[in-house]
């Protein structure tokens, strides 16, 4: 267990290092700093100017280094759009994020278990085919438009929530709902999938036949089983939510790490975009490499292999 | 990513018009949450987080509206008349083409309640020709070569060389800070509580999120700006341009601007919604490599260009698809610039000429080519398709403003739609001389050009000015060596209870307006 355990960090640390120099090439090619940051009205003299204050006018891979020999101990800079620190600033915003991602799982998983596992217990039932529907809907559908439905129904038809901010869990609904829905198709499925498998398989035959209440067989022999890759889903889901609420925040001003992350791609605030970027991945290495873990104790042919 | 928000703005304007008609079907016109009237607070939306209040250290037109209502000049352009007034000068000499002395207005409070003295005017002057600060508006400040006191109430600024646009600068983009406090808190202290001796003062803010601007009741009389009549102005920062369409029609906004045409259409239809659309200095422009600066280009024959020019009907473009009042320009600038004479080489909508002279350039079949954008793709596909038509193919590079700009500062484009909006400056130095006075930007390196302008930038005669820019812009158009588009409007949207007008140069100035 501890080797694979080390091979998982290395692998992971090697992750982030490519993560990182890839944002950094990839925001380079997009364009000139100097040039996004001095603004449309700005001249060559103006662009020279900023190029030379911000260190621009040295070698790509000399920019990177310096970069990551700061990131290594811990320092990650100044924002260039807002001049201030780049950690203080993900951590005004993280917690409007971590609050989104949080509640979103809550209501996704809330939501799809129960429905994943009675459309197991009624295969090709009405059941089964409404939250076939609802997971076909969920993946289809674009959030964006999703979010828009709700504001245009519950903030300007019937206005009982708001459409925009983050002041009280009332701002949160709207966005819950929109986040969470996303995620729910994927779990739902996995539910009704390893139920079914479970349902089928000797030893719940073997309860049964003992005389089990239906519930018991059902809640403490099946779903226990069946929920396991959900849980490890649920891990690795839970990064994608966060990195993915990019949209949600924009279009309910939720002034999240997602929002910051796309606006500083826009302002080429490399040192922003950098520090999110990894924070991100390093949350969904570590909550891929915690899944990885989870099933390794469960499963033993996992550590083998 | 503008091509991202573009699809989901289509996408979001057709359910926005769903809502609109659900709305007007049950009869749910909706009602101002806030009662913004009655509290006397104007709500107001942007889409743009500013990262700091400093004026100086942003570059954003927001920034811009903050500064306007924040802090006060030494001068003040009246966007009505035109004319120079004094604000925090009480009065203002031109001694020569170099020399402007000003008297300082006695009495002036800052905010924090200390007064206005001439060595605020002389420190600001000073702090901004420092050279390493780092601020962000250096071009409205770059002319000035320094600043003395010359009495206990005047003070003299002197220019490094004659600039016609001096006081336009001095009464738009150089506001007088104090200076004691700025001393003490920095740029760092200024971003987040900013003092001015403006009619409105920040009382709020929660960075990139929300400002409250509060009215300054010590304002001083007799200032040209008017006195402010609203007693609080709430912005909130909302990305979204459909999520602020949804808060305006539900009452939780009164005001918000740069609504897209398609949804200013639905909202005007709300019974409690005013939209008023306005010009603003921005112009869209085709330009050539007509200097080959990319490599040999079909761009570089009169005639090719002229072709472009006769193959595009760009009024249908400005009534189908901008909308809301655009108009062709036949100039490389805003007509109503100073010195943007229209007089020049116009060319019409006419296919078969451009095919003729197509042609007569040796391209009887047409040809590819590249061409580069960065916004508006929805106006840029008629233009592919009038291009197409003539037989000029073309192979579209749409990126971020930043790289295409570059790519053609980089001298690797042939062919590019862009806009420029000027900073809001009314005159042609801000627009013509950037394109065609020998810089980076430059695609057509023309030596006369390039010494009228020169002419034009050198003098405080405006006659001679006018002049100069004229012989330009002639020769620019003669040449065609950019094919200028069509003006930008834009659409602000409100409360009825609001009474507000619009000005054309997009600077919303809040103090001048009141509840209906």
């Amino acid at each position: 267990m501890l080797v694979y355990t080390a091979k998982r960090i290395v692998l992971a640390i090697l992750v982030a290092l490519t993560i990182s120099m890839l944002v950094f090439s990839l925001l380079y090619l997009s364009g000139d700093p100097a040039t996004a940051l001095a603004g449309e009205s700005a001249t060559s003299d103006d662009i020279e100017k900023i190029r030379q204050a911000y260190g621009f006018d040295r070698p790509v891979w000399v920019q990177y280094l310096s970069w990551l020999g700061n990131a290594a101990q811990g320092e990650f800079g100044n924002s260039l759009y807002f001049r201030l620190p780049v950690w203080e600033l993900i951590l005004e915003r993280l917690p409007t994020t971590m609050t989104l991602g949080v509640s979103a799982m809550t209501f996704a998983i809330v939501l799809s278990i129960p429905l994943g596992v009675l459309a197991a217990m009624f295969p090709n039932s009405l059941i089964d085919r409404t939250a076939l529907f609802m997971a076909v809907v969920g993946q289809a559908m674009p959030s964006f438009w999703f979010a828009l439905m709700l504001i245009v129904l519950f903030a300007f038809t019937w206005p009982v929530l708001p459409a925009s901010g983050s002041d009280t869990w009332r701002h949160f609904v709207l966005p819950t709902i929109v986040l969470g829905y996303y995620a729910t198709p994927a779990f739902m499925r996995l539910t009704r999938t390893g139920m079914l498998d479970v349902l089928s398989s000797d030893y719940i035959r073997t309860a049964r036949a003992k005389g089990l209440r239906p519930w018991t067989v059902l809640f403490k022999h099946a779903l226990r089983n069946a929920i396991i890759p959900v849980v490890s889903l649920a891990a690795v889901q839970f990064g994608f939510m966060l990195g993915g609420s990019v949209i949600i925040e924009t279009v309910f001003a939720l002034h999240g790490a997602g929002f910051l992350a796309w606006e500083s791609i826009s302002r080429s605030d490399f040192p922003t975009v950098q520090a999110i970027l990894l924070l991100f991945s390093l949350l969904y290495i570590v909550l891929t490499f915690l899944a990885d873990l989870l099933n390794a104790w469960l499963d033993p042919r996992i550590r083998v292999g | 990513m503008d091509s991202i928000r573009n699809w989901r703005r289509g996408w979001m304007g057709l359910a926005l018009l769903a809502a609109v008609s659900a709305a007007g079907a049950s009869t749910l016109a909706p009602t101002s949450a806030f009662a913004s009237k009655a509290n006397d607070t104007l709500n107001i939306a942007w889409e743009r987080e500013q990262p700091t209040l400093d004026y100086y250290f942003q570059n954003s037109r927001e920034g811009i509206i903050i500064n306007r209502h924040v802090w006060d000049c030494l001068l003040w352009l009246d966007p009505k008349s035109g004319e120079f007034k004094g604000l925090l000068a009480k009065s203002y000499k031109i001694v020569d083409d170099r020399t402007f002395e000003f008297e300082i207005r006695e009495g002036v409070k800052f905010h924090d309640g200390t007064t206005l003295t001439a060595d605020d005017v002389v420190g600001t002057i000073q702090f901004l020709t420092k050279p390493d600060t780092g601020k962000m508006q250096n071009q409205p400040v770059a002319w000035i070569d320094r600043a003395e006191k010359t009495g206990p109430n005047s003070v003299r600024i002197y220019a490094k060389d004659t600039t016609p646009l001096a006081l336009l600068y001095l009464s738009a983009d150089i506001p007088i800070y104090p200076m004691a406090y700025y001393d003490k808190v920095g740029p760092e202290g200024m971003g987040v509580k900013p003092i001015g001796t403006g009619p409105y003062k920040v009382t709020e803010v929660e960075p990139g999120k929300r400002i409250v601007f509060e009215k300054n009741a010590d304002y001083f009389k007799g200032s040209p700006k008017g006195q402010p009549k609203i007693g609080k102005i709430v912005q909130r920062t909302i990305p979204d341009v459909n999520t602020q369409i949804v808060e305006l029609a539900s009452g939780n906004l009164d005001w918000i601007f740069k609504v897209p045409a398609d949804q200013a259409e639905k909202l005007e239809t709300l019974p409690n919604i005013t939209v008023k659309p306005a010009s603003t200095m921005r112009i869209g422009y085709l330009t050539f490599d007509a200097a080959g600066r990319s490599g040999e280009n079909p761009f570089q024959k009169l005639e090719v260009r002229q072709a472009v020019a006769h193959a595009i009907d760009r009024q249908a473009i400005a009534d189908n698809i901008v909308r809301g009042g655009s108009t062709v320009v036949h100039s490389a600038c805003y007509p109503e610039q100073f010195g943007c004479t229209q007089d020049v080489a116009k060319y019409d909508y006419d296919p078969k000429k451009a095919k003729e002279l197509l042609a007569k350039a040796g391209y009887p079949d047409g040809f590819k080519t590249d061409i580069y954008a960065y916004r508006d793709r929805n106006y840029l596909e008629p233009m592919i398709g009038y291009l197409s038509a003539i037989g000029i193919r073309t192979d579209l590079h749409f990126g971020k403003y930043a790289a295409t700009r570059d790519a053609i500062r980089s001298s690797k484009v042939p062919f590019a739609f862009m806009t420029w909006g000027s900073g809001s400056v009314p005159d042609v130095d801000a627009i013509t001389t950037v394109f065609f006075g020998g810089g980076p930007d430059d695609t057509s390196m023309d030596a006369d050009v390039q010494k009228w302008l020169a002419e034009g930038a050198s003098t405080m005669d405006e006659q001679v000015r006018k002049t100069a820019y004229a012989k330009a812009l002639s020769k620019i158009a003669d040449q065609a060596y950019w094919l200028p588009l069509f003006t930008y409007p834009t659409n602000y949207a409100m409360t009825k209870d609001l009474d507000w007008t619009p000005t054309a140069d997009e600077i919303p100035r809040f103090f001048t307006a009141s509840w209906q």
